[in-house]
């Protein structure tokens, strides 16, 4: 659990407190990943909500302050993350991140589309084709974010980083698609559409029909330009036939481009971490997303279970915590009654008589005999160190209208009860180790899915990540995660 | 109060277990609500533990009084099928349309046609009326894209109806988006109390109604009790770590005094969400929508889950705001 076991390779992987149980999964050691010299690419993926982008933005900062010059491609539009890394609005072109310790180098850059798509199109067509193509109302409805664009210029994007070679590692994030499995689908459809007999019908009907094999398609894509101009209107018809004749001479560059950055996903330099949280669907999401990177020959490094709870007093179970929080409430309730019976005929009392003219309640009977003699003093010298206005605190949560109506809140706001402290902390307690074990129990299963998946499990923070201390924290947490939650398996 | 409700939230905010509830609320007295999903994740299946939704209304569940929710998972490319098939009677032809990849062009590729199709089937279902002229489902609830990409998947009808401007998909844009941007259809999101979806709420609604689309409630969802106020919590974490050991030793419970610590510093963890959940509220409440809150349930939403919340959202009238 250390930060200091980060230069050790492989050790965080046997690594496991003396008294947790063994976990099934192995540990994920993110650093040895980070500073693998041989990796150039991470793609962080996952379904959405699952803290993806602060995720990758984190790996990224570590990576820097361990060495590395890093540049982190997201495709959150939230500004909060660009904020988080002192830069107040990401763009198309990577930008120097401040602060970071050591000598490595961060940069940051979210990705937009239409930029991508449009700058794409000028690299690869002459000045006056290009023009067309941007003026062309189908490619400007294209580009601006239709199904599958925003995953191939991801794909574009990254395949350009790479290619510029000035970056010892390239981070990217997904975009939060349908599902994560649009990453790796939409590219190629997209690609295969570009290039498709679709579109080279119709853009050329004539060139196709020139050839006598080919005579029966000609008879299907008049008709089908005739159902499609009926459709669509002839202007669209013929907007997209003015695109795709201009795009013409990029189809084979789309499509080897797709599939060249495909195969850059593929190969030994990548590694592709799935995040996740502890929770059903986000899992079954991770697990569909397992499968599919296998299936694909898409290398896996491991699980990144975000937001995981633990608890340091795991030793008290969430029963016993109840139990002993029950054991206070009746103990309160007895002192309540004797409280009330000190307020006398119980009319709503002016509260400047209620704070002095309180008495002591007596101990309960009940409360001295369940925790014997030594305790049944302890709690006498406590309640004499209480504000004598205990009761008030008492009387705001009893149901009587009028007792709470007179009372003066701001005061009753000190004098909450030992009891019902103690009582409160057992609770949240009781309720942490019941996320404790839903998470477990979720994890488990994922677990049997598939054990062979290394798992490092990020410590859920209270709050949002603001800066780059906010994202160090994570990236401790990223590190740390190997060994097994704090919790065991209780 | 609106017949096409369409719930929209950012990822991992729960949408589809709302949109769900909001359907099962909506049912009861003998209601009948059309649920439909329109990214095929079949997220309604699952929620409902039931087989894999195919291109069907069924019914999926029923609700007290005797009301029922249908569901339905709307898939594009069978619905373009069925649009060709109902104005051009295009039978096999539209295999052959299939097998050029028109169809894959039409609902994958040409922009926002996939939109228009998603859209134009379920506004299809709000107006459908049966042979007495009555309404065949009082409601329609769509699980829809999240929070990002819902205002242009709503709008995307303005952007084909601009691009194709004329045709029977012009036609159908047009007539799909007289429906959205009617009193009759509103537009709710789901939240959590926490910084990221909240600021992603705020940012949808504006670009809603930038778009002319009818807002209609905030759904924060997933709310946890508060066990312990914060000004407890204070206290708590300030000077009184003896007496609470001694109070743990009290309740019965062995080994308080290594106890204290942990139990006071999850206490300052949760003082610390139940501040950020406070400044969250302000910020919705500050959006000025209906609100309704949903309560966490931790162990997996099922159907008896779902019940719960139902009545819960109806306690809180949601849903019943809007065309006035």
């Amino acid at each position: 659990m250390s930060a200091d076991t980060a230069g050790t390779a492989s050790a965080t992987v046997t690594e496991g407190g003396p008294d947790t149980d063994p976990v099934a999964e192995a540990g994920l050691d993110t650093d040895a990943l980070l500073d693998d010299p041989d990796i150039r690419i991470v793609v962080c993926c996952g379904s959405g909500g699952v803290g993806k982008t602060t995720t990758a933005a984190a790996l990224g900062v570590r990576a820097a302050e361990r060495g590395r010059k890093v540049v982190v491609l997201t495709i959150d539009p939230a500004r909060r993350l660009a904020q988080s890394m002192g830069i107040d609005q990401l763009d198309n072109v990577p930008r120097r991140v401040d602060g970071i310790d050591g000598d490595g180098e961060l940069h940051a850059m979210m990705l937009d589309m239409k930029r991508t798509f449009d700058e794409t199109v000028e690299a690869h067509a002459d000045a006056e084709r290009a023009k067309a193509i941007l003026e062309n109302p189908f490619y400007q409805s294209l580009s601006a974010g239709f199904a599958g664009t925003q995953e191939y210029m991801a794909m574009e994007k990254l395949g350009q980083l790479r290619a510029r070679d000035e970056w010892d590692l390239i981070i990217v994030d997904t975009p939060p698609s349908r599902s994560a499995l649009d990453f790796l689908d939409a590219p190629k459809r997209l690609g295969s559409f570009l290039d498709g007999k679709f579109i080279r019908l119709l853009m050329a009907p004539a060139k196709v029909g020139g050839r006598a094999g080919m005579k029966f398609l000609n008879v299907g894509m008049s008709m089908m330009s005739g159902t499609l101009g009926k459709l669509l209107g002839g202007q669209f018809l013929r907007d997209v036939q003015t695109f795709v004749a201009a795009m013409d001479t990029m189809f084979g560059g789309f499509r080897s481009r797709a599939d060249a950055t495909y195969k850059l996903l593929q190969a030994p330099g990548t590694a592709f971490l799935v995040v996740a949280t502890p929770e059903q669907d986000a899992l079954r999401e991770a697990a569909y997303f397992v499968e599919r990177l296998a299936a694909e020959d898409m290398p896996l490094a491991g699980l990144v279970l975000n937001r995981v709870h633990g608890s340091e007093a795991s030793r008290l179970s969430a029963e016993q915590a109840l139990t002993a929080a029950e054991n206070l409430d009746d103990a309160r309730i007895v002192d309540q009654r004797a409280g009330k019976a000190g307020l006398g005929d119980r009319v709503a009392p002016d509260p400047a008589v209620t704070a002095s003219g309180t008495t002591e309640p007596p101990l309960s009977p009940e409360a001295g005999q369940a925790s014997g003699p030594q305790t049944s003093a302890e709690h006498q010298d406590t309640t004499e160190t209480e504000p004598p206005h205990e009761n008030i605190a008492h009387a705001a949560t009893a149901p009587e209208g009028d007792t709470v109506d007179a009372l003066d809140t701001a005061d009753a706001i000190d004098v909450i009860s030992i009891e019902e402290l103690t009582a409160g902390l057992l609770r949240l307690h009781a309720e942490r180790m019941q996320v404790v074990a839903r998470e477990n129990r979720t994890r488990d299963r994922f677990t049997a899915l598939h054990p062979e998946v290394l798992v490092t499990a990020v410590e859920a923070l209270p709050g949002d990540v603001h800066d780059l201390d906010g994202l160090r924290a994570i990236g401790d947490r990223l590190a740390d995660g190997s060994a097994p939650a704090p919790a065991g398996a209780a | 109060m609106s017949r096409f409700q369409v719930v929209s939230g950012k990822g991992g905010t729960g949408k589809t277990t709302v949109a769900a509830a909001l359907a099962l609320a909506l049912a009861t007295e003998g209601r009948r609500t059309l649920l439909v999903e329109v990214e095929g994740r079949q997220g309604i299946a699952q929620l409902f533990g039931s087989d894999a939704l195919p291109y069907e209304e069924r019914k999926i569940a029923v609700a007290p009084g005797g009301g029922e929710v249908y569901a339905l998972a709307i898939d594009a490319e069978r619905a373009l099928l069925d649009y060709l098939q109902m104005f051009y009677k295009l039978g096999s032809a539209g295999r052959a349309l299939k097998k050029l990849g028109a169809i894959d062009f039409a609902t994958t590729i040409a922009p926002g046609v996939r939109d228009v199709l998603l859209t134009g089937k379920a506004c299809e279902a709000v107006r459908r009326k049966d042979k007495q002229g009555r309404f065949v489902y009082d409601h329609v609830i769509m699980d829809a894209p999240p929070t990002g990409r819902v205002t242009r998947f709503l709008n995307v009808n303005d952007e084909v109806a601009g691009l194709a401007k004329i045709g029977p998909i012009h036609n159908q844009a047009q007539a799909v988006m007289r429906v959205l941007k009617s009193p009759q259809t509103a537009v709710h999101l789901v939240t959590l109390l926490e910084e990221m979806p909240v600021q992603e709420t705020a940012d949808g609604i504006a670009e809603l109604h930038a778009a002319e689309l009818p807002v209609g409630s905030v759904f924060v969802n997933m709310v946890r009790p508060h066990l312990l106020d914060e000004d407890a919590l204070r206290t708590a974490a300030g000077g009184r770590r003896k007496e609470i050991a001694k109070t743990l030793t009290r309740a019965g419970v062995t080994g308080s005094a290594a106890l204290v610590r942990p139990l006071v510093a999850q206490a300052a963890e949760h003082a610390e969400r139940v501040g950020l959940e406070r400044e969250q509220r302000a910020v919705l409440a500050g959006l000025g929508l209906p609100t309704a809150e949903l309560p966490l349930i931790g162990d997996g939403v099922d159907l008896a889950a779902l019940h719960d919340l139902a009545t819960e959202l109806r306690k809180q009238g949601a849903g019943e705001e809007g065309d006035t």
